[in-house]
């Protein structure tokens, strides 16, 4: 391999530019050698068009690998925890890989984009472990974060949005499902998919089409409050669809040092994604003990009574605290849509049991003055968010 | 009757016969597919030559171990016991060891190697416990392991506190240190020197080669010695004794793969396409060709399967065989010398420069020699009057730079035997047949990944607990019904047996904890 120029500072995504244009708060952080936006000018109004309207995020840092040749099927298989040889061609599969040790690397999509052709994306880059994996496969894995440019368009007007775009079967596709239609010349592929727990869609096509698909978008949806949003927002409707981020639900296992730091799949709540009728799949053994003595850990939802937002607070199974701590919260929020003081966090076994009352201890600052607060905190085990539309098909006009 | 076997037990190399005899001893209907042949695997005698017939591969029984002998009432009849290491010096000055004994060195040298070897051997001592014995799993609670590593504790602290601290000070360090620390005479040091670093990619000043050279005397207390028949003679005995024990022996019977279905291992599929079917199928073969491409790496999971490529097993040494009109002069040898075991090793410092090229891929322009003239004990082994010579020579490189084409074979014998000839001036001359195979030509014959004779080599980093590799050092691979049992596993190689009667009781210990 010739190495070519090494790219040094920040990459800018195709969309940079077009959000550039739109930002007014100049607020940006680094994801993944990206530059991102925080907010582009008010992170609640921007949460508020993902509720309201439609929200678009630029989703490009996202890291994504294209995984082909005869073996990518039974590859993917053994990489994952869960049954691939179901999600046929033109399907989304949400999936979540292990180590040996059957404890979470990171979670994130695999696209089956055309027959044994594949796209898997995360949060997180794993082209050392893709590779390490790909040993006595007939696969070929390459990295191609850069060669997609990608959008998030989110929320109850974005099937309106699509379609004044002119996509024609969008009203077809269902939750989780792709097709390919045609921008112009280049292959657009849109799936159902999103992280904000609504109707929403994903946007992937060739980075030289970017801007006019940008401008596109945004001329559709000018009548159906169209807003570009930026990572705050987006967090904020990830927790409200109860869905985990990696660095905050749970570390990838390969980075932590000190044993009981990883999560496995059952203590992600992600038991779901498991399948014990595979005869091989990375951390399938270590995942079968655990099924049979029980996990240490529960990823818990919480709705908390009150309204201060229970940041990093510890769990305890009583009110009074004299027993010690049984956990803590790993991510929380006031949930504007849900009128709801709501959170994650993870309990250790056997605490966490849908409807058991736990209390979190809730710190917070009037006046430079730190206060606390013990707050009532019950389990729940749905999503808080999860309007009909999301699976909807077809989702309608809003 | 089902046609399953309990165990089908995948090559008859002496490990894999050793496994055979003890699990069909124990009643196990037991099957040994052999692809060559004859049984034996690296530990046969074969002919080279018109006449002329030579233990091909491994040529000296250092740690045949005596559990292994006791458990099967074998008594391989031997052609020599114990030989005396010649190491050959200049002007006739040789340098003769046996036992604790060394001739031709200064009374002090002789004083301090009678000290060292003492210790040595109390170390060595030691060391076999844990050879003869599955390594303990570290990190669990299962009484057992907690035993054998408390076992261990107490073996380094039995040594008493001045030799616990030399253990603890000497093993990971590397022989030349000690070498040169302990002795004047140059000879005496290369032999020693030499002695740790024979059959592995390790130099005099590498760290590890203390281990080394312990390991070398843990097996028969250093005791060397020729089998009648040469080392086919040794495993042709193990198979009569797995044969007369009721296990099957199938040659040329090339397993092709190992059969995976659901999850496990349900048996194997020889080249010509036939399907035998078992409930446990051991692997005689090295860890990386039973994982990679005998179950295939997509039967494990990606860590292990990483682990198990990462194995360093990159042989170094090549064989030398000669066919000759009759032995030849060596200055200052009586003929009850031709008979022992003659190392040309020169000092510590040779011996390194001999190691240097290799780590870039060359050959040794100056090779050291490890060599017998087995026919002097053994007469079937060459016509009358005439002799062979056997020689493991290094260091041969198994990636050599420009790759081993005739060439490079030539240029590399003619260099092995400028080395003899420096003693032995009419070599040349006696010469009527010659073979030599380098690590290519051992990893062919003898299927061994990299030609490396240990299947793996033995370094702390691939020993003991991570031997074949951490996690999976029970024999038990992560594979359901896949037993490991060759030289690739605890406690490694040599002609020992040891790797195959432990995975034998590791097989049975889990049928019965079933």
């Amino acid at each position: 391999m010739i190495p070519g120029p090494v790219h040094q500072g920040r990459l800018e995504s195709p969309f940079y530019a077009r959000l550039k244009e739109l930002d007014t708060v100049n607020e940006w952080h680094q994801w993944k050698g990206y530059t991102a936006a925080n907010e582009l000018y008010c992170a609640e109004t921007e949460y508020f068009a993902i509720r309201n309207a439609t929200a678009v995020f630029d989703l490009t840092p996202m890291t994504k690998y294209r995984i082909t040749g005869p073996d990518a099927l039974d590859y993917l298989d053994r990489l994952v925890t869960r049954d691939m040889s179901k999600v046929a061609p033109g399907r989304v599969a949400y999936a979540a890989w292990c180590d040996d040790q059957g404890q979470v690397i990171d979670d994130g999509t695999i696209f089956h984009l055309r027959e044994g052709e594949y796209r898997l994306c995360s949060q997180e880059r794993h082209y050392g472990w893709l590779l390490d994996a790909a040993a006595g496969f007939d696969v070929d894995v390459a990295h191609e974060t850069d060669d997609v440019a990608a959008l998030a368009v989110q929320g109850p007007t974005s099937y309106s949005v699509l379609s004044q775009l002119g996509i024609a079967g969008l009203d077809a596709l269902k939750p989780f499902g792709l097709m390919h239609a045609n921008f112009r010349g280049a292959d657009l592929v849109i799936s159902r998919t999103g992280f904000t727990g609504d109707l929403g869609y994903e946007l992937w096509i060739e980075p030289y089409k970017a801007a006019a698909l940008w401008d596109a978008l945004f001329e559709a949806g000018e009548l159906f409050g169209i807003r570009a949003i930026g990572t705050i927002a987006l967090d904020m409707a990830r927790i409200e669809a109860g869905f985990i981020a990696v660095y905050e639900e749970f570390l990838p296992a390969d980075e932590t040092v000190r044993t009981g730091r990883s999560r496995s799949p059952f203590e992600l709540g992600l038991g779901w994604l498991v399948d014990f009728k595979k005869p091989n799949f990375n951390g399938r053994r270590a995942l079968a003990r655990e099924y049979r003595d029980g996990s240490a850990w529960q990823l818990v939802k919480l709705d908390i009574e009150g309204n201060k937002p229970a940041h990093h607070a510890y769990i305890f199974p009583k009110e009074k605290r004299n027993k010690g701590d049984i956990g803590f919260i790993t991510s929380a929020m006031w949930s504007p849509v849900c009128k709801k003081n709501i959170a994650l966090g993870t309990v250790r076994a056997p605490y966490g049991k849908p409807g058991d009352a736990l209390w979190v201890e809730i710190y917070y600052q009037r006046e430079m003055h730190w206060s606390r607060k013990m707050a009532q905190a019950t389990v729940v085990d749905r999503p808080f968010w999860y309007p009909d539309r999301r699976g909807a098909t077809p989702p309608g006009p809003y | 009757m089902t046609d399953r076997y309990d165990a089908i037990i995948v090559g008859a190399g002496h490990n894999g016969l050793v496994c055979a005899a003890v699990l069909a001893a124990q009643g196990r209907r037991v099957l040994v597919l052999e692809a060559r042949s004859q049984v034996g695997g690296a530990a046969i005698t074969r002919g080279f030559a018109d006449g002329f017939s030579i233990s091909a591969c491994a040529h000296l029984l250092y740690q045949i171990q005596p559990e292994v002998l006791r458990d099967l009432k074998l008594h391989p009849p031997l052609a020599a016991e114990e030989l005396t290491t010649i190491a050959l010096g200049d002007n006739g000055e040789h340098v003769r060891i046996h036992r604790q004994r060394v001739e031709g060195v200064s009374d002090a040298d002789a004083d301090e190697y009678r000290r060292f070897s003492k210790r040595m051997l109390k170390f060595a001592h030691l060391l076999h416990k844990l050879l003869i014995r599955p390594p303990p799993r570290l990190g669990t609670r299962d009484w057992r392991d907690l035993g054998a590593l408390a076992r261990l504790g107490l073996g380094v602290r039995a040594l008493g506190r001045n030799d616990m601290r030399e253990f603890l000070r000497v093993i990971g360090m590397n022989i030349h240190d000690e070498a040169t620390e302990r002795f004047e005479n140059p000879v005496l040091r290369g032999a020693v020197c030499f002695d740790a670093v024979l059959g592995t990619h390790l130099g005099p000043r590498s760290p590890n080669t203390m281990l080394t050279y312990l390991y070398r005397l843990a097996g028969n207390r250093a005791r060397v010695s020729l089998p009648r028949g040469g080392m086919g003679m040794v495993t042709a005995r193990l198979a009569q004794a797995a044969r007369s024990a009721g296990a099957t022996i199938e040659t040329n019977s090339p397993v092709q793969r190992i059969v995976v279905d659901n999850g496990r291992v349900v048996g194997v599929e020889t080249d010509s396409g036939e399907r035998f079917d078992a409930y446990t199928v051991v692997s005689n073969a090295d860890p990386k060709r039973t994982v990679m491409d005998l179950v295939g790496a997509r039967h494990f999971e990606t860590t292990f399967v990483k682990r198990v490529g990462h194995i360093r097993a990159k042989g170094n040494a090549a064989k030398l065989h000669l066919a000759l009109d009759r032995l030849p002069e060596i200055a200052g040898f009586s003929q009850d010398d031709y008979g022992q075991r003659i190392v040309i090793a020169g000092d510590e410092h040779r011996i390194e420069r001999a190691f240097n090229p290799a780590k870039y891929g060359s050959c040794s322009p100056e090779p050291v020699v490890e060599m017998t003239f087995p026919s002097v004990h053994d007469e079937s082994l060459a016509p009358d009057e005439n002799h062979v010579m056997s020689a493991i020579v290094q260091y041969a490189p198994y990636d050599l730079r420009n790759g081993w084409n005739d060439a490079a074979k030539r240029a590399f014998f003619d260099s092995v035997i400028t080395a003899i000839e420096k003693y032995a001036p009419d070599i040349d001359q006696r010469i009527i047949a010659a073979e030599l195979l380098t690590p290519i030509d051992i990893e062919n014959e003898f299927g061994m990944t990299g030609g490396h004779w240990h299947h793996g080599e033995l370094v702390l980093d691939q020993f003991l607990f991570v031997r074949p590799v951490s996690g999976a050092a029970q024999y038990a691979m992560p594979l359901d019904g896949l037993y490991l049992c060759g030289a690739g596993v605890h406690p490694g190689g040599g002609v020992s047996g040891a790797a195959g009667r432990n995975a034998a009781r590791a097989i049975l210990k889990r049928e019965t904890s079933r």
